[in-house]
């Protein structure tokens, strides 16, 4: 099994603490992750929105270049990269025509062989995951899927897509205690972070309220614009809703490289807008003290 | 059916254009509500998405309701959070047809106003793709600010960001932008060229 990494954009930027933490989970799991060959962007939601050629030419050029290279499947950690690519193989694979059409565009003759993989299916089938725990993370956890991880379900095919369990199941084995909450698929408003930031602050402030009102010490999240609308949109969700909220945003990989025991800066947790950490009543994650920005 | 048709540029009546693009016969929506109760900017939208699916059922008819439908706000403020197509009874793709309802209004030239903002930055995010073949974010927010006019915009955000090693001040690059540009050329180019 030959498995390629799709980073995307957002994972060599903004989010590039998600990739750093990806990168030194998979060190420990003994995991490769080659990049899919000169992989490019894959549309996201512009390209849907203005040209639905486009936003299934973006994907397949990427899905072509691992399938030239001979990887099985493709484990993208973005979820808006996630369902793209995801729609796009299944759009060519249940329409012949589009196939060939599209595979014209993208100089390449697209078999949809190499599979879409999202983090959560990836680190689920890694066997004994538990035993990798040095540091359990003990802590209260609002598993925050988002709407891209599991919809549309019968598209992606992963988990169910209202009342999801996959990742709560997976913060379990690492130690924490997740919540039951109603917000775990509510859109956070995605990619109106700039042109409708007021928007994005609305949505993400109905998301944090409701984490912390039942008592969640962390949001965990999959999704770099999950991330960014919770995390470094934060004071614009508190310019909103008049209310402070200290809860950290943690990716997925992030908690299991604590719970592995890795440095913290290993993990990018300095880069957060919000500080990862905790109650004072429990330590502090150590070697951590990123402060509050302007 | 009406003779009004010829007054629209497009030569087949939108309802029948969003199926041809989306597969979605929006005659098979009975008005349930459920869309419009789960979408979390349906307070925000000028019709909520059943009543622009309600818009489309009437649109063969009555032209003025395909404009009304093609001009709304709600076609861009949809996010394709997919709540709607998920909760949907007659499991129809809601968000494949505000796409449409997007991609018509493009080429018409008849984007609500309002959507300006949204549409500055999906225009300097994919021109920022064309480009470098990837997105540059710092290219694509100021890229995004001579559009929108926004200049002050997240303005203390950028030196923190780029502290914390989140921003970069050149872009990653495809190595075959070439093809890039072919590709950007036969889909959004083209469709913007069209009649």
């Amino acid at each position: 099994m030959k498995t390629g990494f799709y980073p995307g954009c957002s994972m060599k930027g903004s989010a590039r603490e998600y990739s750093e933490s990806l990168l030194a989970v998979a060190r420990v799991l003994g995991r490769e992750l080659p990049e899919v060959p000169d992989w490019n962007c894959c549309g996201a939601t512009a390209a849907h929105n203005l040209d639905h050629d486009l936003a299934l030419a973006l994907p397949a050029r990427i899905l072509a270049a691992a399938e030239k290279k001979g990887m099985d499947e493709v484990l993208v950690p973005c979820a808006a990269c996630y369902s793209r690519l995801k729609v796009t193989r299944h759009e060519l694979l249940e329409d012949e025509k589009l196939r060939q059409r599209i595979s014209g565009l993208v100089e390449a003759d697209y078999r949809g062989s190499a599979k879409v993989v999202n983090i959560i299916e990836w680190l689920a089938a890694v066997p004994d995951l538990e035993k990798l725990v040095k540091k359990p993370f003990q802590r209260k956890v609002a598993c925050y899927y988002g709407c891209l991880l599991v919809r549309p379900a019968g598209i992606v095919e992963f988990d169910r897509p209202e009342e999801p369990q996959s990742m709560d199941l997976l913060m379990a084995k690492l130690g924490a205690k997740p919540i039951d909450w109603a917000f775990k698929t509510e859109c956070c408003g995605a990619g109106f972070s700039v042109s409708r930031t007021d928007l994005v602050a609305k949505l993400s402030g109905l998301i944090l309220e409701d984490a912390v009102s039942r008592g969640a010490e962390a949001v965990i999240v999959a999704c770099p614009m999950c991330h960014l609308n919770l995390d470094l949109r934060r004071p614009n969700i508190e310019k909103r809703t008049g209310k402070k909220y200290d809860i950290p945003v943690i990716y997925i990989t992030q908690v299991l490289g604590l719970a592995m025991g890795l440095p913290p800066k290993k993990l990018g947790l300095q880069r957060h807008k919000v500080a990862v950490k905790f109650a004072p009543a429990e330590s502090p994650v150590p070697g951590v003290s990123a402060k509050r920005g302007a | 059916m009406s003779g009004e048709k010829h007054a629209h540029p497009a030569a087949e009546p939108l309802p029948g254009r969003v199926l041809e693009q989306t597969g979605v016969d929006v005659a098979r929506c009975y008005q349930c509500g459920k869309c419009s109760a789960g979408c979390p900017l349906a307070a925000e939208m000028d019709y909520p998405p059943s009543q622009i699916m309600h818009l489309l059922q009437l649109a063969g008819e009555f032209p003025e309701f395909a404009e009304m439908a093609l001009r709304s706000h709600t076609a861009w403020l949809c996010l394709t959070c997919e709540i709607c197509y998920c909760r949907c009874p007659m499991e129809l793709d809601i968000p494949r047809v505000m796409d449409a309802l997007r991609h018509e209004a493009l080429r018409q030239k008849k984007v609500n106003p309002k959507a300006k903002d949204i549409l500055a930055f999906h225009r300097a995010f994919l021109d920022s793709v064309k480009h470098t073949g990837r997105l540059f974010e710092m290219g694509q927010v100021v890229d995004y600010k001579l559009r929108s006019g926004h200049f002050l915009q997240d303005l203390l955000q950028a030196p923190w960001m780029f502290l914390v090693g989140k921003l970069h001040l050149l872009p990653e690059r495809v190595r075959d932008r070439r093809q890039l540009k072919r590709i950007f050329a036969r889909t959004l180019k083209a469709r913007e060229n069209r009649p």
